[in-house]
């Protein structure tokens, strides 16, 4: 099926309200000339992303909304500055993106965008749980789920095969002894432990899901040191030491898609970054057999544990800001962006690194070009949010952003403790938070 | 004083044709001077270092976080933090960095001056240019650090691996043992020259003679320096030692770029520390308790440095 009708097919029975309405009414911009929207976001891995924000958005804005949009972006560990400073200040962004439960960490400063989630869901196929748990602060939504960039584990299907993986392993197991033999033949598994905001917990949340370990139950009481959860990091003491590049305690987001665009690493949990850079360096990226790096790249999700497989996926949210004199063109300019053919055009650059954050767009026609990125496709269907099984909250975040769980992993990893001390500390750490 | 026509004695008046305003005779009066300039620093202290100080001390006894203002809770938020063992960890992190990298800063700083106070070719050239270190932006600077450390391409893991020393790669910052001793070579490295530039302004100050003297009286070059040099630089040296512990206790930046706190925590500072609590997890009003956690040792070491300034004037 054809973008254009797709758009047209999906388009068929959606309400008139909104942007949509006016487009097709042309009638003239609602703002008087020159309202400004500022709005802050990362400086995106695709950088074509931001292109489409600067160079799309920008004048398109300008000619239909009467919208003078003001882009700034940022690198992504500096946006709680960015936030903290302007929101103390009441002065700022109009518009500042989030990572993560942001959201429930700055609640009280965000206009309640409902009527947009509502009206975008429902347009588009509903909006998926984990982005919702992140933006949902009590009844109302404090922020807009812009997308979700899934981690999948990349890895080299040829030096899978060659020790033996004819697919990638389902097991915790499994991965374990194939990790063994690839970390002998000098083709570790690269994963981060460090203290960095995406890859880290993305990984060892997971970790700890699938071996039934979480960190509260759903009255808020601390369970973490629990058998499963001593298991989990007995495992991967092991698991590490047996498997893995272990310089991978010092990583931060970017080393492991240096390593394995390398040829460090033979695996490792990631968004479609990786792919996609071995995709657009054809010439640069080699296998070591001479073909071009991105044949021998497939994708899948990190396997199971006793208790399953329980990924958690990155959410970027849009905040319209309280201190905001333009709430009403923020609003409007969200709506905007979020109708089809605005967001297909930033959707499709992306070509599968950030998915959209809700349903409809699992069957854009995109995901027929690649069969490599099809697993993105559908990888928000599952996944949990920090604090399960409680809510992604203040208290929640106080923990991810302490990486408690992601430091109970590394203590055990560089010797430094033993995994019963190691999770009776992060419990101790937890019982803080949650008083 | 002159007699006016009509008899009345007054006081000399301006010469011809020079008006002196009503400010200008303001001006003349000593006191008024002395506020009139002190004031401008007055106003930059109390705006960017008084009233940030008390609204952070505001903030630790509330439970403000980021958007909330918070409620009135005294010293709990001390409480938290020292009990909290990351906090602990970077607390005690906070003096063995602070007190190695002053160690070495001092040592081979006193041996740069002691160096550099001689006469050679292109002493002129070869005193600025050490300044580098010291003048690029330190997070520039800590970058390239950090990717001469990194784990996995390290250009000092590869020059030793071909030079037959290291069989496997070093781990720079993947061991928190490896990682503090790296952030301390980093905060050498780059404070070096401030130690080498002052000590050497303070060499300077020395006279030739009393070297001269104490040479021929048999003194080698370590008596010279322990009992003539040493002496005179004190003061010099205990000023430039106590802004860089000020500096070097305080610092974020470094570490922050080198390591981010990693690995699990091992090369937190309380700066950093607080940052993450602070800013990163918008509990603000804990993170001023434990930025505030500075004061006192810094305060403490200020004092010493003053008391001992004092006594030594007075010898």
């Amino acid at each position: 099926m054809k973008r254009r009708s797709f758009l047209k097919a999906a388009g068929a029975g959606v309400a008139a309200a909104g942007i949509e309405g006016i487009l097709s009414a042309q009638r003239a911009p609602a703002f008087a000339q020159g309202t400004q929207v500022h709005i802050l976001r990362w400086n995106d891995f695709v950088p074509a992303a931001d292109e489409i924000w600067r160079k799309e958005f920008v004048p398109v804005v300008a000619k239909s909304l009467g919208i003078k949009l003001q882009v700034e972006t940022i690198n992504a560990n500096d946006i709680p500055a960015r936030a903290t400073s302007a929101i103390q200040s009441g002065n700022g962004p109009d518009i500042i993106m989030l990572l993560n439960n942001y959201p429930h960490l700055y609640a009280e400063s965000g206009v309640d965008v409902s009527d947009i989630a509502e009206e975008v869901g429902k347009a588009q196929g509903g909006i998926y749980s984990l982005p919702q748990a992140l933006c949902k602060v009590g009844s109302g939504w404090a922020a807009m789920p812009w997308s979700t960039v899934p981690a999948l584990v990349s890895y080299r299907k040829s030096w899978f095969e060659e020790v033996g993986a004819k697919s990638f392993p389902t097991t915790w197991d499994q991965y374990r002894e194939v990790g063994k033999k690839l970390k002998a033949a000098k083709r570790p598994i690269g994963q981060t432990l460090g203290h960095t905001f995406g890859d880290a917990p993305t990984f060892t949340y997971p970790f700890m899901w699938s071996y039934g370990g979480q960190e509260i139950d759903k009255a808020g009481k601390v369970i973490l040191e629990s058998k499963q959860t001593i298991e989990s990091v007995k495992f991967m003491a092991a698991f590490w030491k047996e498997a893995h590049d272990e310089g991978g305690l010092a990583w931060d987001d970017t080393n492991n898609n240096r390593a394995f665009l390398a040829g460090e690493i033979s695996a490792t949990l990631n968004g479609a970054s990786i792919y996609v850079a071995a995709l657009n360096g054809k010439d640069k990226f080699k296998t070591e057999k001479g073909a071009p790096l991105h044949t021998d790249i497939l994708h899948a999700p990190l396997p199971k544990g006793p208790a399953g497989e329980w990924p958690y996926h990155t959410a970027f949210t849009h905040m319209v800001m309280k201190y905001s004199k333009n709430q009403k063109a923020a609003k409007d300019f969200l709506r905007w962006a979020h109708a089809r053919e605005n967001y297909d055009k930033w959707f499709v650059v992306q070509k599968g690194f950030a998915i959209a954050p809700t349903r409809e767009w699992e069957k854009h026609p995109m995901w027929k070009l690649d069969p490599v990125m099809l697993p993105f496709s559908k990888a928000s269907l599952t996944g949990r949010a920090m604090g399960y099984a409680g809510e992604p909250n203040k208290k929640a975040a106080e923990a991810w952003n302490k990486y408690i769980i992601t430091d109970m992993y590394a203590q055990v990893a560089n010797g430094k403790m033993s995994a019963e001390d190691s999770v009776k500390w992060a419990a101790g750490e937890l019982r803080k938070i949650y008083v | 004083m002159a007699a006016t026509p009509g008899g009345v004695a007054s006081a000399a008046l301006p010469a011809e044709g020079m008006i002196v305003s009503r400010w200008t005779r303001l001006l003349e009066s000593q006191p008024v001077l002395a506020v009139a300039l002190i004031a401008p620093g007055v106003l930059i202290l109390t705006i960017f270092i008084a009233y940030p100080f008390v609204m952070a001390i505001w903030f630790a006894l509330t439970d403000i976080s980021v958007g909330v203002a918070g409620k009135f809770v005294g010293i709990a938020n001390f409480t938290k933090a020292w009990e909290d063992t990351i906090f602990q960890t970077a607390f005690k992190n906070t003096f063995f960095y602070t007190f190695w990298a002053t160690v070495f800063k001092l040592s081979l700083g006193m041996w740069l001056a002691l160096l550099l106070n001689r006469h050679f070719r292109f002493k002129r050239l070869i005193r600025a240019s050490m300044l580098l270190p010291f003048i690029i932006p330190t997070v520039l600077s800590t970058f390239a650090w950090r990717w001469m450390f990194d784990p996995t391409f390290s250009v000092i893991n590869w020059t030793l691996y071909n030079a037959g020393w290291i069989t496997d790669r070093l781990p720079f910052l993947s061991n928190g043992d490896y990682a503090m001793w790296c952030a301390i070579l980093v905060n050498t490295w780059r404070g070096m020259p401030f130690f080498a530039i002052t000590l050497l302004a303070g060499l300077q100050t020395i006279s030739p003679d009393l070297h001269e003297a104490a040479a021929l009286d048999g003194a080698n070059a370590w008596h010279r320096f322990w009992h003539v040099t040493w002496p005179l630089l004190l003061p010099v040296t205990l000023v430039v030692v106590v802004f860089s512990v000020i500096q070097t206790f305080s610092d974020f930046q470094l570490i922050y770029v080198l390591t981010g706190g990693g690995p699990a925590n091992e090369t937190h500072l309380v700066a950093t520390y607080a940052y993450q609590i602070g800013v990163a997890s918008g509990l603000l009003g804990q993170g001023a308790a434990i930025s505030l956690f500075m004061f006192p040792v810094l305060f403490g070491v200020v004092w010493v440095q003053l008391r001992f300034l004092k006594r030594m004037e007075g010898a």
